[in-house]
């Protein structure tokens, strides 16, 4: 691929915002671009991208998963890579999107395409660009959730944790259970409340027994989802997308955190 | 057995409402999950097997006439009886005959999902046959009259208390000031009542893990040794399994046999594997005097073919569901029918429609788990997708859920107007939220904010802050 990079030999590099970012929490987005730019790529962020098409996907809308899956192939042709910082969103394009094109081989070859360079943030960072380290600093004992469709379909374990190592301040403690799912699910949680309720509450249970003051993962949805509970139970734990910190980017509040609360943590 | 699965949510709501049941499951996850992953740790090659296992059942599944038939002539040479049964009503005929022809009166059973399937006990106890489950699982749930709520451990729902109870009431020509606290008094106690019923029955009946075409072999798998009691000891020896239980020759049995035990409770292997090729012979010490093996199909061959072929490879070993987190959360009653969890989500719309079942596939978060445990290495969450996708084509899912759906999809299909409407919302919800940071209310996510906070978007969308910050940079630059 080294034709379509830049004139200094920097990787282009698609950034998927995911809609999450996108709408909740766009400093996910920057620290993500900054994590990105550090290890030598050039960023862009194509406007016509939206959502990977999940919610269509797991309800069974076959029609507009398919049309969501065409849009953001044709909003990412000519990237060297296409860089999700949620191992969902990015697993939807790298896993799922090709089989959605059966019998159109076209569309299937485009899909492939995209899916081969499509990669998660972290394990990015690691696995392709070499990261070792980050330049970040960050006060805090975190323990860290392995979000389900990263972790059994990327393969992102052990990279958050390397480059989490190398910032200076952060003390590590894992949870019991932390490679089981938090009950989010996209519209599961919705749909079947009181079993995801039930699931968060045990997983919070396992959070709060860390006695971490700071709760980290890879994916937008797990984190609103886990920080919601830790809030409704009366937590004051920080709840943060790991770029956030790998970014050096924590200075505005933690996922459903109040400007008093902040206000506090800080003082 | 009479389906509740329309009727899931409910289940789900009392079974998480039930405090006994909650404390028993906690059973499922510390007695099976650790000891699974010890035993896969101890074989360096059991990802290979689980590959090999995965194939042989492919293999079988695209010859399956060509098998079923090698196997139904190897079972008559040995002198037993193959009985093709499409329907459970075929299958539950055929046994009741087989029990009128030899007069049955008291008849024994192993543990056999089929038979809970084909509701067999009921149809047995209202032909006036005296029916008695000998695996201690079975038996607790069948003094109970309840069935069973995992494919493996038919009695995890409950507690030991609470069988101790049971015991108390039924056995009551027992000394009630005798012990019966500890599992081990209780494994006692229930061995001494079978002894005898085994020694009185007629008939014995067990299931199958495996049918092995080459030799007209059927294998099963316990840890009681009761199957063996059950198959040996009385005059007539049946067999109830369903046809993708066949697979072609001993050593592809013995295949997956190394990974059944340890992917169901950690075993290397089970304590009893027993293997049962006709009846009695003029040499033989023991052995039943006819050897039957009903076939049933039951909706299974039209899977073939299918995107739900590959479940027929399922070996019934329950580690999907001891991984699945609904599982944990609500145990298998709730899911209304004969199989549980993961596997059940997938194989039971097969089986008794997904007008009724439909509830099942949906109601996972697609963790994955139970993927990347299964021994056959089924797609199970890819296959609750496929069922997703048939319902949301027959329109069977909530009209609600369809029209928010399809609201979303139109914005989503359309960037521009979906980043303007993005937008806009990030910029109301920040607005209201971003002094308290959180929403502990929302009208319309309230199924979230009944049970957590809903955290306030920082205000600004991604895509509005990057076209500003681009727009930024060129000024910078022309200057």
């Amino acid at each position: 691929m080294a034709d379509a990079t830049t004139a200094e030999g920097q990787p282009r590099v698609g950034l998927f915002v995911t809609c999450l970012v996108d709408m909740m929490r766009p400093s996910v987005g920057f620290a993500a671009v900054k994590l990105l730019e550090d290890a030598g790529c050039r960023v862009e962020v194509p406007a016509a991208q939206t959502c990977c098409g999940q919610p269509a996907y797991n309800s069974g809308d076959r029609a507009d998963t398919r049309a969501l899956a065409a849009q953001t192939i044709a909003a990412f042709e000519g990237f060297d890579y296409v860089v999700a910082p949620s191992g969902s969103c990015a697993a939807m394009l790298r896993k799922h999107y090709p089989a959605l094109f059966d019998g159109d081989a076209a569309m299937k070859t485009k899909a492939e395409d995209l899916a081969a360079r499509t990669y998660e943030l972290v394990s990015f960072l690691t696995d392709v660009r070499g990261v070792t380290s980050v330049d970040s600093r960050f006060a805090g004992k975190a323990t860290y959730h392995d979000s389900c469709s990263g972790l059994r379909e990327m393969g992102v374990q052990a990279q958050p944790r390397q480059l989490l190592a190398s910032v200076p301040g952060v003390e590590m403690t894992e949870m019991v259970e932390n490679d089981v799912c938090c009950g989010f699910g996209g519209t599961f949680c919705v749909k079947y409340a009181d079993i995801s309720n039930k699931i968060v509450t045990a997983k919070t249970d396992h959070i709060l027994a860390t006695g971490a003051d700071t709760l980290l993962a890879g994916d937008l949805g797990c984190l609103m989802n886990m920080a919601g509970k830790l809030q409704r139970r009366g937590s004051k734990m920080q709840v943060r997308h790991v770029a956030e910190v790998l970014a050096d980017m924590t200075d505005q509040p933690a996922i459903g955190e109040s400007a008093d609360e902040r206000a506090r943590r800080k003082a | 057995m009479q389906s509740t699965s329309h009727a899931f949510k409910d289940n789900a709501r009392a079974a998480l409402a039930n405090q006994t049941l909650q404390k028993a499951l906690t059973n499922v996850k510390s007695g099976f999950i650790g000891k699974r992953a010890k035993a896969r740790d101890r074989l360096p090659e059991f990802d290979d097997l689980r590959d090999a296992a995965r194939d042989i059942k492919n293999h079988t599944l695209a010859n399956l006439d060509v098998y079923l038939e090698r196997y139904e002539e190897k079972v008559t040479a040995s002198g037993g009886h193959v009985h093709w049964a499409p329907t459970a009503e075929d299958a539950v005929k055929a046994v009741l005959d087989i029990c009128k022809r030899v007069d049955a009166r008291v008849v024994t059973k192993g543990k056999s999902m089929i038979s809970e399937e084909i509701a067999l006990n009921q149809a047995m106890e209202e032909a006036g046959l005296d029916v008695v489950e000998t695996d201690l699982g079975e038996y607790i749930i069948q003094l109970r009259k309840e069935p069973p709520s995992h494919i493996i451990a038919p009695a995890v729902h409950l507690t030991k208390e609470q069988v101790e109870a049971d015991f108390r009431h039924h056995h009551t020509e027992l000394p009630p000031e005798r012990q019966l606290s500890e599992p081990v008094q209780l494994v006692a106690e229930a061995r001494q009542m079978l002894r005898r019923r085994f020694l009185e029955a007629d008939v014995g009946i067990t299931g199958a893990n495996f049918l092995v075409a080459e030799t007209g072999t059927s294998i099963i798998v316990t840890n009681e040794g009761n199957g063996d009691l059950t198959q040996t000891l009385p005059r007539v020896h049946i067999v109830v399994a369903s046809l993708e239980k066949v697979v072609p020759t001993l050593e592809d049995a013995t295949t997956i046999l190394r990974v059944l035990a340890r992917s169901a409770t950690g075993q290397e292997f089970s304590s009893y594997t027993t293997f049962s090729t006709g009846p009695r012979r003029a040499e033989d010490l023991d052995g039943p005097e006819e050897y039957h093996v009903i076939l049933l199909d039951n909706g299974r061959s039209n899977m073939l073919g299918s995107e739900f072929q590959d479940m027929l490879r399922c070996i019934r070993c329950g580690a999907c569901m001891n991984h699945c987190p609904v599982y944990h959360a609500v145990g298998g009653h709730a899911y209304g029918w004969v199989y549980p969890g993961p596997m059940g989500a997938v194989l039971t719309p097969n089986l008794i429609g997904v007008d009724e079942a439909g509830h099942l596939p949906n109601a996972s978060t697609f963790c994955g788990r139970c993927e990347a445990v299964c021994p056959m290495r089924i797609p199970l969450p890819k296959m609750m997708r496929h069922w997703r996708e048939r319902e949301f084509e027959r329109h069977l899912s909530p009209p609600t859920v369809r029209f928010g759906l399809a609201l979303w999809a139109f914005f989503a299909r359309r960037p521009k107007l979906y980043h303007a409407v993005t937008g806009l919302q990030a910029r109301l919800l920040g607005y209201f939220g971003r002094a308290g940071g959180r929403f502990d209310a929302l009208p319309f996510a309230r199924g979230w904010t009944k049970h957590r906070d809903f955290p306030a978007p920082e205000g600004r969308s991604f895509q509005q802050l990057w076209a500003e910050r681009q727009r930024d940079e060129k000024r910078a630059s022309r200057r």
